[in-house]
């Protein structure tokens, strides 16, 4: 079974975030996720700055399968984009919720956070 | 085409040994367990035991067996010594292929012939179809036969621990008859799709899962892995084995795919000769190139390929390469552009420089 920690929220694209009180958020892909694209070999991501709607497409991760878009679970603006994906995709295959977090964001409209899913109703989607 | 999937008979083992089952040419197929990555390394430097019984067989035999195969493939098969076998495409009139094969010579009158799984029916209706007036008769064995293939520096060690059979004269390409893990009927031949030295052994389908049981037993301590069709893609293409539907099809010829090697001028007639001829004469109007990309993205499968800013071909196959830690694959690129120094492959946008490889990216 995959693993779905309780303190995310979820998108049905198997993208999690993790909300900070600050107003920043951490994005990355799901334990489910990186299973199903096995070994991962290379992520794309965005520069610094760049800003996203709802449901926009932020980046890429390929795997030796199949190349898969990576959907903004809010709108959001870059503030950091995890560099050690460049040297070490794998990490995404190893640590999906930890070293291979993807993006720190500004998230810009909070009120799109309640159309998160939480643990329970992502897991229910699996 | 069936709706319905088939199932080999190590369906349960797979399942059993966490393999992860995808749909692939009407079969229900492992197309990895670990991973593939882990796998495809795993052949490189020590063995990988592969279920490949979805590969269909055919058996051909009669007075004049030799006499017909010669006239429906484009390698020589009279000349193939009993024990041996011949790699060979068989083609339609105008040179596109209706499969590749491996030719096994059973005895002066009896072959049998390795099918790809997808093509199978169509290869034997073929066949039968071409018969006319000689003494031949094609029989359909698909069902009888299982296949492993282990594959890897170990392999031939580890599948010695299971088998009587003495596999060190068995020459490259060559076969013989004997029983692996006490079940008796088996050819065990000296063949791969991998790059990496080792064995393909037919078997009988009843016991397909006693012999894989018993040489990932014995391959366990000397590192064999149960490897599935992930790996098996990679491996043959950094190897630039061509795969049907890919670098050959009814589309793309063996002259076009750099097959040319297999194809025997010398014999008087065969299916799709005459055009052939006239390609291998006045060149292709396109031929497919082995490449590799300085970048981390994957080129797939109709990814279009650029001569400046003219389109003048597309990707047939891609993965990452494991051992050379990049990307490489298969393009079908229009004459006089195969050669230039500008092609670039779009990649999502991305137009990236495509590095053509003359040379195997493995031997």
């Amino acid at each position: 079974m995959s693993n779905v920690p309780a303190d995310l929220r979820y998108t049905k694209d198997h993208e999690w975030i993790k909300v900070a009180a600050d107003g920043t958020a951490v994005i990355g892909i799901t334990d489910h996720a990186q299973a199903a694209l096995g070994d991962v070999t290379f992520v794309d991501l965005p520069k610094v700055g760049a800003s996203f709607g709802h449901g926009d497409v932020f980046g890429t991760v390929e795997s030796v399968k199949a190349a898969s878009d990576l959907y903004s679970p809010v709108s959001c603006e870059i503030l950091e984009a995890n560099s050690d994906l460049n040297n070490s995709p794998d990490l995404v295959n190893r640590e999906p919720y930890g070293g291979a977090w993807m993006i720190k964001v500004k998230v810009k409209n909070p009120a799109e956070l309640a159309g998160l899913l939480d643990a329970a109703g992502y897991a229910a989607t699996l | 085409m069936s709706d319905t999937l088939s199932r080999t008979p190590l369906f349960a083992l797979h399942v059993e040994l966490g393999g992860r089952i995808v749909p692939f040419a009407g079969w229900e197929m492992p197309v990895q367990y670990a991973g593939i990555i882990e796998e495809h390394m795993a052949v490189r430097q020590a063995a990988g035991l592969f279920d490949v019984s979805h590969m269909g067989e055919a058996r051909v035999r009669g007075r004049d067996a030799a006499k017909f195969l010669d006239g429906v493939m484009t390698n020589e098969m009279s000349t193939i010594k009993v024990g041996m076998a011949r790699y060979t495409v068989m083609c339609q009139p105008d040179g596109g292929c209706v499969d590749d094969l491996i030719v096994y010579r059973l005895g002066q009158e009896e072959f049998l012939i390795c099918l790809n799984a997808s093509n199978a029916p169509k290869d034997i209706a073929w066949m039968r179809a071409h018969v006319g007036s000689l003494q031949v008769e094609v029989l359909d064995e698909c069902a009888a036969w299982a296949q492993l293939a282990i594959q890897g520096p170990q392999a031939e060690k580890i599948l010695a621990l299971v088998t009587s059979t003495p596999l060190a004269a068995i020459r490259r390409f060559g076969f013989a008859h004997g029983e692996v893990a006490g079940a008796a009927g088996c050819i065990l031949s000296r063949t791969g799709y991998t790059g990496s030295p080792g064995f393909e052994i037919y078997l009988p389908a009843a016991s397909a899962e006693k012999v894989a049981r018993a040489l990932l037993a014995a391959g366990k301590p000397h590192g064999l892995v149960p490897a599935g069709l992930g790996a098996r893609d990679s491996l043959r293409l950094e190897a630039n084995y061509p795969l049907y539907g890919h670098e050959i099809s009814e589309r793309i010829s063996p002259i076009q795919a750099g097959l040319g090697w297999t194809v025997k001028f010398s014999k008087p007639d065969f299916i799709g000769r005459e055009a052939l001829h006239r390609q291998a004469q006045g060149g292709p109007s396109s031929s497919v190139v082995l490449f590799s990309l300085d970048d981390r993205r994957i080129a797939r499968q109709g990814a279009v390929v650029y001569s400046g800013e003219t389109p003048v071909g597309e990707v047939l196959s891609g993965t990452q390469s494991p051992v050379l830690g990049k990307p490489i694959g298969t393009a079908l690129i229009a004459a006089g552009h195969a050669a230039s120094a500008t092609l670039t492959v779009d990649i999502r946008g991305h137009r990236i420089p495509l590095r053509v490889s003359v040379e195997p990216f493995v031997k």
